[in-house]
């Protein structure tokens, strides 16, 4: 394997050898580089004032909070500051004519946000725009002229996004740095990442360090090893399976929700809310199930829609459903030296009712403080199948057997649905935190499948009413 | 002292006041080139400093265990209060706010220790190894506990005009009710930072992310036993203030101060996000019970209105911001006779400070809530009953005596009803929440009424310095720092305007205590005012020098001599502007002058509660439009339509940058920001992953609009203040929320909501409504 990390930055090769594999790349630019129009806000990616822009080894372009990533993770990339666009680039241009800067801390994040938007061919559709901008916080604008900036700016030709380098061998290297060896593998193969986990079992599996990044920026934890799911190859693209899709472990969110959209295109304003762009071109699907948390975005609806997670380890592989997967808070059915490889989602057949659902208190970019995942299918007796599953409800992402039970054979009527409501409450005893209360959580959980039935009383006849679709009203 | 005049000068080169122009450092931001603090090149051997948090609320400190601390690798020194060779103290006031705790913790992240190593890992990592042994005491951690126990960081304040009791007993309606109004964390993008290097005798220079360099000059000083002109505070931009670098840098400056001097090298000291927001302080908490007398007009006969705030643990401002909640508390209304008292607790949790708005917000929100329910209580229109309680001619005292001398509230709520298609929409609402039950609207138009001046009245003076160089460029220093507010610009235009040259001639220098002294916190909208005044004096000192010169030259008179796009002439003689500053100076003239201003008018006596606190006031309103999902409380702000009054606008863009960002701060504060204290007095919302600001997907559609009239007042060249008025515009989407609430009980009875807007408050109150009989 190779120790030596290569990329290029703003046009220009750089080769380092066997950097701490925990070193941010943000540190890296500002430090070591003394590139410092890349800015820390918060250092746990959620403000995106460090956000730069990157043209991965498979060609694609992503804009990614370099806070929370290592710098052994953009081996291969094509990597773009604020200061490789000079200062003519027309988002640059646009935002000075818009007056879309105040104390200017935030812009550069925002205009690699909306640079990357540019690069991809992004639409200048305001929606599309403020997608592509929902992981930037400004403090002084109010939004508005950056918004214009990039509506105007994206309608020009969009920018050529540079090449990526192409690394043959996979990374791979020890260092010690005095308190220790340390170790980060990036393998380019399952059976090769199969054969490093069963020899590392301490390792941290690192997919794209959304939450990672945090153990080391915000709890200044020390990671011996890390073997990074990346680079593998057959785990970078959708499996076809029968009836169904798997999705691999080194596949982003925004990689697999164009597979899920292809299947369950009910489910894209939901995956809107997952994360923001930054979070959606780094983290991935497997990660944010992979991890046992509790109020993961993605666990209740796949749950609902009877996912099964593919297992590896050593030379063996096992399928489990996604559901039994989570044994307790912090405990999931993973033996030492296993991984997630693939998460299989099925076809739907057409005739089920579809939900995702979320409650927090910011639209964009928020931790739900109840999320659920709908799946209810009718029969002429009435409902013959019926999965609920709900997040920030209990210690593990977790179906509601005793409302699933209320609806089962029942008409799907509003008593039905009554009776539903009432029986989540001997399903679930949630806590209070600052997310919500357990009364708060407890009564939009129900009223959640209260709104999933008055939107579906029956099929389709409803178009879903959100206070976030809506408009001012109408006036002469 | 500035002359009266407020006219333009000769020429407005191009008309430069009053346009569109960016701000100066709009092309850096956007290129990353602008140097914030921890941008700026490090000076060989410079340290770093982390801050080691007590995590109790109150304890008494048994052992402050640093040895592991010490032994940790790159650490180069520890420091606690025994450290300290000057005063242990960083207050701005009340000498209360240790800068390191003192063998007891006050609230939960308060500074014990600081730690210094060779690197900012090494020192973060350092600061995890104290051990540090407490002994709890009881913690007061809210308003209710310290009204319980009677803890307050000064007596309670009021202010009384006429017989509010007998007036609330004989009005022909009343009512009685109360709101709770929650804090807000600034989440300024740059976190709090400083770097201090050493100089000659031990001199100290701090660069410092502070709206408050003077007071940072006196606060480092203070604590390392310098006398004023041994320290130099510079600072040549923030990345945001919002009141938050008021106050709150000094701790951070003068500990990178104090291990600069006890080390002999450089130290910087900037904190990670969640230290930043637990060790900070933020706007208070409110609650404001009220009871209200009025007649079926609406219009009010007698208010008696109690305030309490949270303060925190140490006074910080709090005097000020509680007298300013005071102040607001009558927002444009005449209240007829009022009785207003505002207490100020003491707790154990961080010491609240300046927040955009001064408190202000919270004693305008009170009173907007009274109109409101008002309303509801004698079945008419909010905007009826706001606008029969406006002040008006005759009906023009406050409660604390300054009389009301402006009157365009009124013709500006007339406007906006209009151009808002209020009434329309009003009627649309009604007809939308009669046909749906689960998705509700509301509608809400109020209005801002902002005083204008520091109400300590010496805080309203301030100098500049400028200096034109023989080859005609131009430096130009005042007090007034830059936080994005586009002060630094507007005060460049006053220069240019003044010697009739174009933007390019000026450079905007570093705020710097060595360049101008003994200056007041950019803060209270005053920036523009108090500095663009000061710099048109010290201009103008040098035009004059200028003009004599140029008279003496040409042998022609005084008035013949004009300024104008960047040259001078007098008849049809003409020089460059450059080529008269190079005459001048061969003719051993001087180009370099100070100008001060002081605000006129003013004068407040704090203990008996009257006076004329301000200069003038600021105008606005909003109306909004929101959206509640009655099953689950999620709620929308869906049009925001804003005329607010900015005198006449030195530069419209930068004004209107400032109403909109205000506005969506404003909105930020009143719906998904929450700060949530845990049981132990812990906030468990210190980052941007649990403490959510408004993205751009929460933002309107806005549609906002200047009323362009004079200031009456001679405030630089009859403009406006503009910096925090804008955010209480915000309080109409608050209203509409509440509104929409209401009309599930189809507003026959009041919502009682409190703010933040949550889902689970919104929730709990439509459920109230539903329950209700």
């Amino acid at each position: 394997m190779r120790d030596t990390v290569r990329f290029t930055l703003n046009g220009k090769p750089v080769e380092i050898r066997a950097p701490d594999p925990t070193r941010t790349v943000l540190e890296w630019l500002r430090e070591d580089r003394r590139l410092t129009g890349t800015k820390e806000g918060c250092a746990e990616g959620d403000c995106g004032a460090c956000t730069v822009m990157a043209v991965d080894p498979q060609g694609k372009v992503r804009a990614f909070n370099s806070c929370i990533q290592f710098l052994p993770m953009i081996d291969g990339c094509a990597l773009t500051t604020v200061e490789g666009l000079g200062g003519n680039d027309p988002v640059q241009k646009e935002l000075v004519r818009e007056h879309g800067s105040q104390c200017g801390f935030c812009t550069p994040g925002f205009v690699m946000a909306l640079h990357a938007h540019h690069a991809r061919g992004g639409s200048t559709e305001p929606q599309a725009i403020t997608d592509a901008i929902a992981g930037n916080l400004c403090r002084c604008t109010g939004y508005g002229p950056i918004i214009r900036a990039g509506q105007t700016a994206c309608a020009t030709p969009a920018p050529k996004a540079e090449p990526a380098r192409q690394n043959a061998e996979p990374l791979g290297y020890e260092t010690n740095d005095g308190r220790g060896i340390r170790r980060f593998f990036a393998p380019t193969s399952v059976d090769e990442m199969a054969r490093l986990y069963e020899t590392y079992p301490d390792a941290v599996i690192l997919g794209g360090a959304t939450d990672v990044g945090l153990w080391v920026t915000k709890q200044g934890r020390r990671i011996e090893t890390i073997i990074s799911v990346m680079r593998v190859t057959e785990l970078q693209e959708e499996w076809p399976v029968l009836d169904g899709v798997g999705i691999g472990a080194a596949m982003t969110y925004a990689d697999a929700f164009e597979v899920l959209f292809g299947l369950h295109p009910s489910l894209r304003d939901y995956l809107r809310r997952l994360g923001a762009t930054q979070v959606r071109d780094s983290g991935t699907v497997v990660g944010n199930i992979a991890n046992g948390s509790p109020i993961g975005d993605m666990p209740p609806i796949l749950i609902a829609l009877d996912a099964q997670i593919q297992l590896r380890k050593g030379a063996s592989t096992r399928t489990i459903p996604l559901e039994d997967f989570y044994i307790e808070y912090g405990k999931q059915d993973r033996a030492p030296g296993e991984f997630i490889t693939h998460i299989i989602v099925g076809q739907p057949n057409g005739w089920e009712l579809i939900a995702a659902e979320k409650i927090s208190k910011r639209f964009e970019q928020d931790i739900s403080a109840v999320s659920a995942g709908f799946f209810v299918s009718l029969g002429n007796s009435g409902v013959e199948g019926a999965r609920l599953a709900y997040g920030g409800m209990a210690g593990v992402p977790k179906r509601a057997r005793n409302a699933e039970a209320a609806l089962m054979g029942q008409p799907w009527n509003e008593a039905s649905v009554q009776a539903a409501m009432a029986a989540l409450a001997k399903d679930f005893q949630p806590l209070t935190d600052w997310r919500a209360s357990a009364d708060y959580r407890l009564a939009a959980a129900q009223n959640l499948l209260l709104r999933f039935y008055l939107e579906n009383q029956t099929r389709g006849a409803l178009e879903a009413q959100r206070v976030t679709s809506l408009v001012g009203v109408e006036h002469g | 002292m500035a002359d009266a005049s407020t006219s333009l000068p000769d020429d407005l080169s191009g008309g430069i006041i009053g346009a569109d122009i960016a701000h100066d450092s709009a092309e850096k931001h956007v290129s990353g080139r602008a140097l914030y603090i921890d941008d700026m090149p490090e000076p060989r051997g410079l340290l770093h400093v982390a801050l080691g948090l007590s995590t109790r609320a109150h304890a008494k400190i048994v052992k402050l265990d640093l040895s592991a601390v010490r032994a940790a690798p790159g650490v180069v020194v520890v420091l606690t209060e025994k450290d300290v060779p000057g005063k242990n103290d960083v207050s701005p006031i009340a000498g209360d706010d240790p800068l390191f705790a003192n063998h007891e913790a006050l609230y939960h992240g308060q500074a014990l220790f600081a730690v210094a190593a060779e690197t900012r890992a090494a020192a973060r990592a350092a600061m995890r190894l104290a051990k540090v042994e407490y002994e709890d005491l009881p913690a007061l951690l809210d308003i209710a506990a310290a009204r319980e126990a009677k803890s307050t960081i000064e007596d309670a304040k009021t202010f009384r005009m006429g017989d509010a009791a007998a007036a609330l007993k004989a009005a022909p309606c009343r009512l009685k009710s109360r709101i709770v109004i929650g804090g807000q964390d600034h989440f300024y993008l740059e976190g709090q930072i400083a770097m201090a290097t050493l100089g000659e005798d031990g001199d100290v220079t701090v660069y410092s992310s502070t709206q408050n360099p003077s007071e940072t000059q006196h606060v480092v000083g203070r604590v390392l036993g310098l006398q004023s002109h041994q320290v130099i505070c510079e600072v040549r931009r923030m990345g945001g203030g919002f009141g938050g670098k008021e106050t709150q840098s000094m701790q951070i400056a003068a500990a990178a101060a104090l291990v600069a001097r006890l080390t002999g090298r450089p130290a910087k000291l900037r904190l990670d996000r969640d230290d930043d927001m637990v060790l900070t302080g933020k706007r208070h908490d409110f609650e404001a019970d009220y009871e209200v007398g009025f007649d079926d007009a609406g219009r009010l006969h007698a208010v008696d209105l109690e305030l309490a705030s949270r303060c925190g643990y140490s006074a910080d401002l709090s005097m000020a911001i509680n007298d300013r909640a005071m102040f607001h508390s009558d927002n444009a209304y005449f209240l007829n006779a009022a009785h207003i008292l505002s207490h100020r607790f003491r707790t154990h949790t961080v010491s609240n400070t300046a927040f955009r708005g001064f408190g202000g917000p919270q004693g305008m929100i009170a009173i907007e809530r009274v109109m409101d329910e008002i309303a509801i209580a004698i079945g008419r229109d909010p905007l009826d009953v706001r606008k029969a309680n406006l002040y008006a001619p005759g009906r023009d005292t406050t409660p604390y005596g300054q009389q009301v001398e402006e009157h365009i509230i009124a013709p500006m709520i007339d406007a906006l009803e209009k151009s808002s298609n209020y009434r329309e929409r009003r009627e649309a609402i009604k007809t939308w929440n009669a046909g749906n039950t689960h998705i509700k609207r509301g509608l809400s138009l109020t209005p801002v009424k902002f005083g204008i001046s520091f109400t300590a009245t010496h805080l309203n003076q301030a100098g500049a310095l400028v200096h034109v160089y023989s080859d005609g460029t131009i430096q130009l220093n005042h007090g007034g720092t830059e936080m994005g507010q586009g002060l630094y610009v507007k005060v460049a235009q006053v220069v240019a305007a003044e010697f009739a040259v174009p933007l390019s001639t000026i450079r905007i220098m570093p705020t710097s205590t060595a360049k101008v002294p003994n200056t007041s916190a950019t803060a209270a909208s005053a920036g523009t005012d108090l500095n663009g005044m000061a710099a048109r004096e010290a201009a103008r000192t040098i035009k004059n020098r200028l003009i004599d010169f140029a008279a003496r030259l040409w042998e022609c008179d005084e008035a013949e001599i004009v300024f104008s796009g960047g040259r001078v002439r007098a008849g049809d003689r003409e020089m460059s502007f450059a080529d008269l500053a190079h005459a001048a100076y061969m003719a051993r003239v001087s180009l370099s002058a100070t100008g001060y201003y002081r605000t006129p008018k003013i004068g407040w006596d704090r203990a008996a509660g009257r006076g004329r606190p301000f200069f003038y006031y600021t105008y606005g309103c909003a109306v909004s439009e929101a959206a509640i999902d009655t099953l689950t409380g999620e709620n929308r702000i869906l049009r925001v339509d804003i005329l607010h009054d900015c005198g006449r606008s030195l530069n419209p863009a930068i004004d209107l940058g400032q109403i909109e960002g205000g506005f969506i701060q404003g909105m930020g504060w009143l719906t998904t920001e929450e700060l949530w204290f845990d049981a132990k007095g812990a906030l468990r919302t210190h980052a941007p992953s649990t403490y959510k600001i408004p993205t751009a997907g929460d933002r309107p559609d806005m549609r906002i609009a200047l009323w362009n009239a004079e200031n009456p007042e001679e405030a630089i060249y009859r403009s406006k203040a503009v910096g925090e008025p804008p955010l209480m515009l915000a309080i109409s989407a608050f209203c509409a929320i509440a509104d929409a609430v209401a009309a599930v009980g189809e507003h026959k009875t009041p919502p009682h909501l409190d703010a933040p807007a949550t889902p689970e408050r919104v929730l709990a109150a439509v459920q109230r409504l539903k329950g209700a009989p």
